[in-house]
């Protein structure tokens, strides 16, 4: 199968991320919804995977070899369509649809409605689990297909992901990455303050993984990162990439109120700018 | 009645109240303090809100905890998730266990239409009405919540409450009193019954009008109590009226209109017929839209009615 796009430079990712930031930001305002927070504290990472790392082809989005990206952050929607669009999965006409009656691009990812998408998303500590099962599918396959999932740092509260973590290591699945998406701040309060996730690499590494922290917002750091996956033979890696919620837009950067909140049309306008 | 309320006013009203009168209350939320609307019990009472994070099984389990030292914890959080992701809790630490657990699921139904099917929470009545010892309430208005909290916080016991957001009117007058498993007529008529619960009611009261333009006079009742049921209420509508059209924002299949049908069919038979969500996953859209494309308005609501009593008759 055809690699997509694995060798975009660090400027070109950069470029498409800054794209992606941009049209995130106009179909939140459109829509009058979305978690704008957290798709802007991913957008680099996706562009990332998508544009540099990602073994996908828009052409073969069910090619049984592809690697698997699962977003398990689904409330990220926002980010993960435009993305999707922007590598060619779907037209960018269909994100003028966002969360319309009837759209096929709900508020939360579905994998029967949108092409790319490998599992229906939302309801937190999903992703890791299902993520764990296609990794384990690729090891009795004897395939070298490999598996992204993105989490959200606020979501690893959840029991589930733990359960998960505890069987990857068990089972030294090293065809999977965790990408934690660690922006600090949960939908209420950050993290630290709610329920404590630090130290999170020693967690990791506790359970088996091999960790590493990068900047999130720093493409050669997550291209080196990615690109030397797995970190350890027999093991699975974590990525734990420390990122700003809101990145790129100033008045939404670090600030808990903007976990869902939508622009006005003047601070839309503030933020293309911004992000131009 | 024009006016509408979210009833998540009312319910975070009444909460702070009632903890200013018996610090025994207290609050248990999963990053769900906005959802929940409990900023204001926060800022007053910030020890007795018990955030355990984005965690629905510690939730619900600490809750019971909780009930154990003696608090009365009200375990709140959006409904998919506190009954979709704890339900086991749910069954084992506050129903089995018998602890004073009051579980709160805010915003449910399609409320979050627009966010799509992993929140909309139109099967929790079908999962919590299987749980035995589990009282199932879906007050109506801002008044029956008021209601409700209060009679919960007063009675020793498990119980879920299933809290609106989508904006309704009140249909209670003031100084209504809530009793567990009874329903309330709030239109008399011996044509045809309509039994609602929640955002349905408006919508079926509404509908009784149309109907009424027909010259066919409708029952409507309230039946905020879906578990222990009214019995005997529905027994009286099947018998006194001949046909039962029930409407809920939840799965027709085993809500409201699923334990109206076990009584019916068991005790007074007579043609039903059930709306709300026709067993599928409701597409992406407003609460607004998705009741329109079910039907779930005071027109729809009118022609099933008009359709149930050309087939019974
Ligand atoms: C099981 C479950 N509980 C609660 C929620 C509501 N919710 C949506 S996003 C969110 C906060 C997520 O925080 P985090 O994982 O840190 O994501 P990010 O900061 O990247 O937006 C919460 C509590 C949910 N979607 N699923
Ligand atoms: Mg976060």
């Amino acid at each position: 199968m055809s690699q997509l796009h694995v060798q975009a430079t660090a400027e070109e990712v950069r470029e498409k991320a800054r794209a992606i930031r941009r049209r995130n930001v106009e179909i939140i305002r459109a829509a009058g919804l979305g978690h704008i927070g957290g798709d802007l504290s991913a957008a680099d990472i996706l562009a990332t995977l998508y544009f540099a790392v990602l073994n996908v082809d828009p052409e073969h989005p069910d090619d049984p070899e592809r690697d698997r990206y699962i977003q398990s952050k689904g409330h990220a929607s926002g980010v993960l369509y435009t993305t999707l669009a922007a590598a060619g999965f779907i037209p960018d006409s269909l994100l003028d649809t966002y969360m319309a009656d009837g759209s096929a691009l709900n508020g939360h990812p579905d994998r029967n409605k949108v092409p790319g998408v490998e599992t229906n998303t939302g309801p937190l500590g999903h992703g890791l689990p299902v993520a764990v099962g296609t990794a384990i599918a690729a090891k009795l396959d004897h395939s070298p297909r490999r598996t992204f999932v993105l989490v959200g740092d606020g979501e690893l509260q959840e029991g589930s992901n733990w359960e998960a973590i505890m069987a990857a290591g068990h089972r030294g699945l090293d065809n999977l990455v965790a990408i934690v998406d660690r922006n600090g701040l949960q939908q209420g309060a950050r993290t630290e303050a709610t329920n404590a996730l630090d130290p999170l690499d020693a967690k990791f590494a506790a359970f088996g993984w091999a960790v590493r922290t990068v900047d999130g917002h720093d493409v050669e750091a997550l291209l080196a990162a990615f690109r030397a996956v797995p970190f350890e033979r027999g093991r699975p890696t974590c990525v734990i990439a420390k990122t700003t919620k809101g990145q790129g837009v100033s008045f939404i950067e670090d600030r808990v109120e903007w976990h869902h909140k939508v622009p006005s049309a003047e601070q839309t306008e503030q933020a293309l700018e911004e992000l131009s | 009645m024009s006016e509408r309320y979210d009833c998540r006013e009312a319910f975070q009203r009444t909460l702070v109240d009632l903890a200013t009168r018996d610090e025994r209350i207290v609050a248990v939320v999963n990053d769900s303090v906005g959802s929940s609307k409990l900023g204001a019990f926060e800022q007053a009472f910030p020890d007795r809100l018990i955030n355990v994070g984005i965690a629905e099984q510690n939730m619900v389990g600490v809750g019971a905890g909780l009930a154990n030292g003696g608090r009365i914890p009200f375990v709140s959080g959006a409904a998919p998730f506190l009954t979709g992701r704890a339900l086991e809790q749910i069954k084992a630490d506050v129903a089995y266990s018998n602890t004073n657990v009051k579980l709160c699921g805010q915003s449910p139904g399609m409320a979050y239409g627009e966010l799509g099917p992993t929140h909309h929470s139109i099967e929790d009545l079908a999962w919590l009405r299987a749980i035995a010892n589990l009282p199932v309430i879906v007050p109506v208005d801002p008044i029956e919540t008021e209601a409700v909290i209060r009679w919960a916080a007063a009675t020793e016991g498990p119980v879920f409450i299933r809290i609106g957001r989508v904006p309704v009117p009140n249909v209670n007058e003031p100084g209504y009193t809530f009793a567990l498993g009874r329903a309330t007529t709030l239109r008399d008529g011996a044509d045809i019954a309509i039994i609602a619960c929640g955002t349905m009611v408006e919508r079926a009261l509404e509908a009784a009008t149309f109907l009424a333009a027909r010259g066919v006079e409708a029952r409507v009742l309230n039946m905020p109590t879906v578990r222990p049921l009214d019995r005997e209420a529905v027994v009286r509508a099947a018998v006194e009226t001949g046909a039962i059209v029930t409407v809920e924002e939840h799965t027709i299949h085993g809500g409201l209109g699923g334990a109206i049908a076990e009584v019916v069919a068991t005790e007074a038979p007579v043609p039903m017929r059930l709306m709300g969500v026709p067993g599928v996953f409701a597409p992406t859209g407003s609460a607004l839209a998705l009741f329109r494309r079910f039907g779930l308005t005071a027109a729809g609501i009118a022609e099933s009615a008009l359709l149930l009593r050309r087939a019974a008759a």
